[in-house]
């Protein structure tokens, strides 16, 4: 009934009464559940949705009913719910549920968005393939012998594999726009600030951004719409923000400078990447946009500075989790220092484990010159670059990872294509710039590719509006 | 003959803001409350919660920051110092490391009629812990939330302090000026003002400083001199005997009056203090420094040469500078009666300030209101009560409240000053007591002061004593 339906599709039924919110529910959670075995997209799958939904049924629609009412929508489990536990996909929070709701589950339920479930992910975020989960990886849908990308698996596959039409994550090094790509669905990495952190389980406070997921740009830009703006328990949330959606639709980008970030097409990406990549800008030419080479070499240090300053903050953020007021606590300790290292030591995975060790090493007394002020000099350096880059063009266009998808368990050992496996997404996160993935076709095992935009801070309705463009003409 | 040593002191204080709600979140907190009740996610380190700075927090630190003639930084930052413990729910204390909001001040105060000045490293704004509590009827540690996320400032002094009575007066500063300034409830038995105490000695005219030892868990101003007078003399003792100081931090046991090594320079604690990413840095705008300098009240040493120069003596002027409330009602009197201050002053410090304490009532809860104190003096200066109806007065409002006149009407404590009444009264007195009268023509002059009480006796105390001592004195001599 919905299975080639956008969630803007969907939402038109809902208004015009063709469909209640119960019957679009009752879809994609049969849908879910179909999906499960194969896909395991969700931590936490919604008890009482068809309830909820039913509930919804009997409210009046008017001019004023949000444009995502009566949708389900599935959250990543590192943002806090309180009618559903709030896992990180991680021992340590097996059992953990927030006495409170993140301002964006606030405000998507007072919109009437119906919250499905809780995706899997990443533990604590830290991860780009959804294989570092306590609760079994997530599999791509195009292909359950490979990764979804990560760490936002669970809401990329969703999308990707209908059980969902709409889907929240977080990015704090790429992890919403490289499972985008991985999945071929579109993925939004807001600027820093334009959506509250608030509930959103910390793993780099300074780099740490919610965001969208969605089949379409459209869909994307409602959903982002819905969430964004200030608010009063974040304080780095910025104010008077938003998303102008119908300035998304009538985007043109005739006379724009697209700059096609040159470090990022370096050694160590696939040929199909670089084609179809390629491609996506020769779109833009076609629609009246002139390409322009940019270079930004302070990028090349961008992945050195980046884990300096997100472990070091990861290491600070993860000691809330001591094993004594709530999530895991090691059954056997024999005073105060041993309930912490074996809470610890037995809760947390070894990639969360690997990473807070190194933050403790990088902040110690001798270090934090060394490496963390080094850092935020090597990151002001490369935000001044982001802006003399946008002096000569309006939007920079990248691949989002050399590779598509790779097999699940399958190490990759190939130095350059490791360290451009984060090159793409990394420095956007140092600089708080907004960034979109958008699938941009397929490798020659159908494998999805997204093209990644980059636009200059708060264009994240203009950002949508280039991929809006982009949308429209290769489809 | 030995070598004389010094000791150097440096104090860090740390005192706990009073403001109406906690330094990150919205709740509302007051000593005492039922454990658990005023917290939410944000102050118990729930995971997703973010700070948002209370700005009161920094207008109560800006204040004590004018006050004392800090350097205000403008732009200041949060940091987060990490270290695990029960009482710490975020795994790290947000606070100020290396951009304090106030740098570089001064305490100005007078001690004994000297003016002195302690110079201070720092002010900077942190949040309190939670409270651990140990019940005897659980085996284990509770935690109580109330407390944590209050906002607190630490003042840290350069060492400028050479004796525990120095320090003692030092804190005692501090104190009054957190009262005047009204940031601090001041309560040492509740916590409100805790110091860390570093103590060092060196050979008397030495430049350089000795070892530092630093002493936490110092909980009282008494236990502040003690802890410093013990480790100056366990320092001391080291350096007579030929042994070096070892650089740690002590624990002071109140309990049994000795400190205690906690830790050495080796196994410091590394904090690994880092900027805290979920606050935005702390921008103090020209306006907002004005607007709090304004506001400031009339500051201690200032209220000190005032009162001097009022005629108050030093000691009076010292009690008001250190009870700013009581100040506030003797300057109400005072700008209220043509009485001479210091009578007024008399009257506060010694019987209201005896009635109070003995009620437990603050001067703010006293019965006895500036226009019935005025009301009252006013009788006693117009030679219609005397000194002695006016205590009872006070004792009759502490007990039932009034007005001075209608008490005094009601129970009939309006002196007698009818001269011609009191002139026979006086006659029959000296007719009854010829022995006295004797005796003080013969110059045992303390006979007088028997005479009058006589007189007092006889009129039932209403007798303007005033004027009865001038009949005797004129009836005696001219006899």
């Amino acid at each position: 009934m919905f299975e080639n339906k956008n969630a803007a599709d969907i939402s038109i039924m809902i208004r015009q009464k063709e469909v209640k919110p119960s019957e679009v529910c009752g879809y994609f959670l049969a849908r879910a559940k179909e999906t499960e075995p194969d896909v395991n997209a969700f931590i936490t799958l919604s008890s009482d949705l068809m309830e909820r939904a039913e509930k919804l049924d009997q409210e009046p629609i008017s001019s004023a009913t949000s444009p995502l009412f009566g949708l389900p929508i599935a959250i990543k489990d590192n943002i806090s719910t309180s009618d559903m536990p709030t896992t990180c996909a991680s021992k340590m929070l097996a059992n953990y549920r927030p006495p409170y709701d993140a301002t964006v589950i606030s405000r998507l339920r007072e919109q009437g968005v119906l919250v499905i479930g809780k995706t899997n992910m990443d533990e604590f975020a830290m991860g780009a393939s959804g294989e570092t989960s306590f609760f079994q990886p997530t599999h791509n849908p195009h292909d359950l012998s490979r990764v979804p990308g990560g760490s936002s698996s669970g809401s990329a596959a969703t999308v990707a594999c209908g059980s969902a039409p709409l889907s929240l994550g977080s990015d704090t090094g790429g992890s919403i726009r490289n499972p985008a790509s991985s999945c071929g669905v579109v993925g939004l990495k807001p600027t820093y600030g334009a959506v509250s952190r608030y509930g959103l389980l910390a793993y780099a406070n300074s780099f740490d951004q919610i965001g969208t997921f969605a089949k379409t740009v459209t869909d994307t830009a409602l959903l982002t719409a819905a969430i964004v703006g200030h608010d009063q328990k974040d304080a780095t949330s910025s104010r008077d923000f938003t998303i102008d959606t119908a300035a998304v639709e009538a985007f043109s980008v005739k006379g724009k400078k697209i700059g096609i970030l040159k470090e990022c097409f370096a050694a160590g990406i696939a040929n199909c990447v670089d084609d179809r990549v390629m491609a996506a800008a020769n779109t833009f030419a076609s629609m009246g946009a002139k390409l322009v080479d940019v270079s930004i070499p302070s990028i090349n240090d961008s992945l050195s500075a980046y884990y300096a300053i997100a472990l070091s903050e990861a290491s600070s953020n993860l000691s809330k989790y001591d094993g004594l007021r709530f999530g895991y606590r090691a059954a056997h300790f024999d005073d105060l220092e041993s309930l912490y290292i074996n809470s610890r030591s037995e809760g947390f995975g070894e990639e969360v484990k690997r990473r807070i060790i190194i933050g403790t090493y990088i902040l110690s007394s001798g270090n934090y010159d060394k490496y963390y002020r080094k850092a935020r000099i090597l990151q002001a350096t490369l935000q001044n670059d982001f802006a003399a880059a946008f002096m000569k063009c309006d939007i920079l266009l990248s691949p989002v990872t050399p590779q598509t998808a790779r097999p699940l368990g399958y190490k990759e050992t190939n130095p350059d294509t490791l360290f451009l496996g984060d090159v793409c997404t990394v420095p956007v996160n140092l600089a708080g710039l907004p960034a979109i993935s958008v699938p941009c076709g397929l490798d020659h095992e159908n494998m999805p590719i997204g093209v990644q935009l980059i636009g200059r801070k708060f264009s994240d309705t203009e950002l949508l509006g280039y991929a809006r463009v982009f949308e429209r003409e290769s489809n | 003959m030995g070598t004389v040593y010094e000791t150097i002191i440096g104090l860090e204080i740390h005192a706990e803001l009073s403001t109406k709600t906690k330094a990150f979140c919205a709740c509302e907190y007051r000593y005492g409350g039922e454990v658990n009740t005023q917290c939410c996610p944000v102050c118990m380190g729930l995971p997703g919660t973010l700070p948002i700075l209370n700005r009161m927090v920094v207008e109560y630190a800006l204040r004590m920051g004018i006050a004392t003639n800090c350097h205000i930084n403008q732009v200041s930052k949060h940091d987060r110092k990490n270290y695990f413990y029960p009482d710490l729910p975020k795994g790290y204390q947000v606070t100020q490391a290396d951009i304090p909001i106030c740098e570089n001040g001064v305490v100005e105060f007078y001690h004994q009629n000297h003016h002195k000045k302690i110079r201070l490293a720092r002010i900077h704004i942190e949040e309190d812990t939670a409270k651990l509590l140990h019940d005897d009827a659980f085996r284990g540690t509770l935690i109580d939330f109330n407390r944590s996320g209050v906002p607190l400032i630490e003042i840290v002094s350069e060492p400028d302090l050479r004796s525990s009575g120095e320090a003692k007066d030092y804190l005692e500063a501090v104190r009054t000026l957190l009262d005047t300034l009204d940031i601090c409830n001041c309560r040492m038995q509740e916590g409100t003002i805790r110091c860390d105490v570093n103590v060092s000695v060196r050979p008397k005219g030495q430049e350089a400083y000795g070892t530092r030892v630093e002493m936490k868990n110092v909980n009282s101003f008494s236990g502040a001199m003690q802890a410093i007078e013990y480790e100056a003399e366990r320092q001391t003792k080291l350096l007579q005997e030929g042994k070096t100081v070892a650089q740690e931090t002590r624990r002071w046991d109140e309990k049994s009056s000795v400190s205690v090594a906690m830790r050495t320079k080796e196994d410091a604690a590394d904090y690994r203090y880092f900027p805290d990413a979920d606050l935005l840095p702390l921008v103090v705008s020209d306006e907002w420094i004005e607007k709090v300098k304004n506001a400031l009240p009339e500051l201690p040493v200032a209220k000190y040469e005032r009162y001097l120069s009022m005629g108050l003596s030093p000691s009076d002027s010292a009690f008001f500078v250190e009870q700013p409330k009581k100040a506030v009602f003797f300057d109400d009197c005072v700008k209220n009666e043509n009485v001479l201050p210091k009578t007024i002053a008399n009257w506060i410090i010694g019987e209201i300030t005896a009635r109070l304490n003995k009620n437990s009532l603050l001067i703010e809860d006293s019965p006895v209101t500036v226009m019935g104190i005025c009301e009252m003096l006013r009788m006693i200066d117009d030679g219609i009560i005397n000194n002695d109806a006016g205590k009872v007065i006070l004792n009759e409002i502490f007990a039932n409240g009034g007005k001075p006149s209608e008490i005094a009407e009601r129970l009939a404590l309006i002196q007698n000053s009818d001269e011609d009444e009191l002139s026979a009264l006086v006659d029959t007195v000296l007719s009854e007591n010829e022995k006295s009268v004797t005796d003080y023509r013969n110059g045992k002059t303390n006979a007088l002061g028997f005479l009058v009480g006589q007189c007092m006796k006889m009129s039932k105390g209403k007798a303007n004593p005033q004027i009865i001592n001038q009949l005797l004195r004129d009836k005696l001599g001219n006899a």
